[in-house]
């Protein structure tokens, strides 16, 4: 070998050996060992931090709309966990629950609740009065109203915050590699000590296509529950 | 279920922070079957007054009774349940199809699916539109009257013996607004329900009501009386202001040519107007003079039955109670 090259790649193809910008065959040879398996690492992550940021703004929000002197503490305490910078959030949870999944989530969830706090009770708080006052006046009870009045209502803007809670959480949890080795912010970390540029694109395009197709299957989800809102007047 | 008796004892209502009460010592009987029309101008305490029925606003004192149970020892959900509720807006459920909207109370009671099914083919048709074509619709893909007919048939579901309505009519234009009048009167005749009616409409009031309840501000009652009744003898100088200068005319309304004794058609005279039988006496005063006559002819099926004239009609309309 004639020049430095750091790290030593070993076997390869010469586009690996010279770190070319992108190399295809890399992709495809560690498309099992690597990619993949930190994909699956990923969907996991995200899955587990929207679900159970949502359970809790969901609870909160429901809170905050029968009670509504709940709503500026509740939004409060989601703006300012919104507002710690991520890597900071990792290092000061760390000492807390180590070097976990604990960690990672706990941080992962905190970022989603602002946004899915907020459209759940914007949802809530757009049924129409005269609605409510004909269930109320129907006989249906308080708990009945909700879930068979309010949240039904609610549902296009509680998916609109689901959409957007499952996309930044995609993008942020590449961020969760700093604590763990997981996901594919993994190769990304990685690829950066490296300088492997095949690796750190292959990962990030991944990444953003993870968040496309997710958010492209919240879409045709949503269609599928909200029928009315694209009721047309028959002509 | 069969009309139920309505009776309001006393029945008053403070909002707190509030001076004057919103209902002020309301007594008030509406017989099974009876259309009573709540009228007043804002703020007379109208629409509190229906919701004291069905517990949407609680009582302060005095007692509603509805089939002589005190509302006040009901449970307020099976109150409501067993009341049938319609409101301006219609206040349909904007998720749920046509079909689904009007099953609502049903499928509270817990109503088997095939006679839910049944009962709402039924009410669609009841109020004029047909299952098929609007059962799977949403309530964005009605108009306003159509949204209405849908609100009623949801509010008689579960078939109760009361029905709550509350300026059902007052966001629609007066076209729309004039034939839903008529087909309720069409549907109450069939259902017979006992129903308070809300609306700040005198000429709606004298329309619908078999009586009318004319509330002043503050929530008292100023006049309880059949249309004919309130129109020719106001209690007093508040009542006929609110039924306006035109009283008489409205009164007009109310009848028919066909209802009154005619006169012979020999008097009728070339260019006299001629008219069907189911025209009212306002509108045949109103034809008479624009065409500058004294008398119409008044015909049945193609045929002239009779006449009348203008003098005939002042007759009439003194022959009943004057002041």
């Amino acid at each position: 070998m004639n020049r430095p090259v750091i790290p030593d790649f070993g076997r390869g193809s010469d586009c690996v050996r010279e770190n070319r910008l992108f190399c295809g065959e890399w992709v495809r040879d560690n498309w099992e060992g690597v990619l993949l398996p930190r994909l699956v690492e990923h969907v996991e992550l995200t899955l587990v931090a929207v679900a159970v940021g949502f359970a809790i703004a969901f609870a909160a929000a429901v809170a905050a709309h029968r009670l509504p002197r709940l709503e500026t503490p509740f939004a409060f305490v989601a703006a300012f966990l919104y507002t710690i910078p991520s890597l900071a959030l990792f290092q000061l949870l760390v000492p807390v629950t180590g070097l976990t999944v604990a960690t990672v989530q706990v941080a992962l969830v905190g970022y989603t609740l602002l946004v899915l706090f907020r459209n759940v009770l914007t949802g809530l708080q757009s049924v129409p009065p005269d609605a409510l006052e004909a269930a109320r006046g129907m006989g249906l009870t308080r708990r009945q109203t909700l879930w068979r009045v309010e949240l039904p209502l609610a549902l296009p803007a509680l998916l609109a915050g689901v959409r957007i809670a499952v996309v930044t959480t995609v993008s942020l949890a590449t961020v969760a590699a700093f604590v763990l080795p997981r996901g594919l912010g993994q190769p990304i970390f990685d690829a950066l000590r490296e300088y492997f540029t095949t690796k750190l694109i292959a990962a990030g395009v991944l990444a953003v296509l993870l968040a496309v197709a997710a958010d492209a299957l919240l879409v045709l989800a949503g269609r599928a529950v909200t029928p009315w809102t694209r009721a047309r007047r028959p002509a | 279920m069969d009309a139920a008796e309505i009776e309001f004892r006393e029945a008053t209502k403070r909002y707190p922070g509030r001076r004057e009460a919103a209902v002020d010592r309301l007594s008030l009987r509406v017989a099974p079957g009876e259309v009573c029309v709540l009228v007043g101008p804002s703020g007379a305490g109208k629409t509190t007054a229906l919701k004291l029925v069905n517990r949407l606003v609680e009582l302060d004192d005095g007692d509603v009774l509805v089939g002589g149970h005190s509302v006040r020892q009901l449970d307020a959900t099976a109150l409501r349940r067993g009341i049938g509720y319609v409101i301006q807006q219609a206040g349909l459920f904007p998720h749920l199809t046509v079909a689904s909207n009007v099953a609502t109370v049903p499928k509270l009671l817990g109503w088997k699916r095939s006679r839910i099914d049944a009962r709402v083919r039924e009410l669609l048709e009841l109020v004029g539109l047909d299952p098929l074509a609007y059962g799977p619709l949403y309530p964005s893909q009605l108009s306003g009257g159509q949204r209405q007919r849908v609100g009623l048939a949801r509010a008689l579901a579960a078939d109760p013996g009361v029905l709550l309505m509350d300026e059902p009519f007052g966001a629609l234009d007066p076209i729309t607004r004039a034939r839903l009048q008529e087909e309720f009167l069409a549907l109450q005749r069939e259902v017979r329900k006992t129903v308070v009616f809300v609306t700040h409409d005198v000429d709606e009031a004298t329309t619908l009501a078999d009586r009318v309840a004319v509330l002043r501000e503050g929530g008292s009652l100023a006049q309880h009386a059949p249309p004919d009744e309130l129109l020719a003898a106001p209690a007093d100088e508040f009542v006929a202001r609110f039924l306006g200068a035109d009283r008489g005319l409205k009164r007009l309304a109310l009848r028919r040519l066909g209802d009154v004794e005619l006169e012979p058609a020999e008097l009728v005279r070339p260019g006299d107007p001629e008219l069907p039988a189911a025209t009212s006496l306002r509108d045949a005063v109103s034809a008479m003079l624009a065409g500058g006559r004294a008398r119409c002819a008044v015909a049945d099926a193609g045929a002239v039955r009779g006449s009348l004239s203008l003098e005939r009609v002042a007759a009439l309309l003194g022959r009943n109670g004057s002041r």
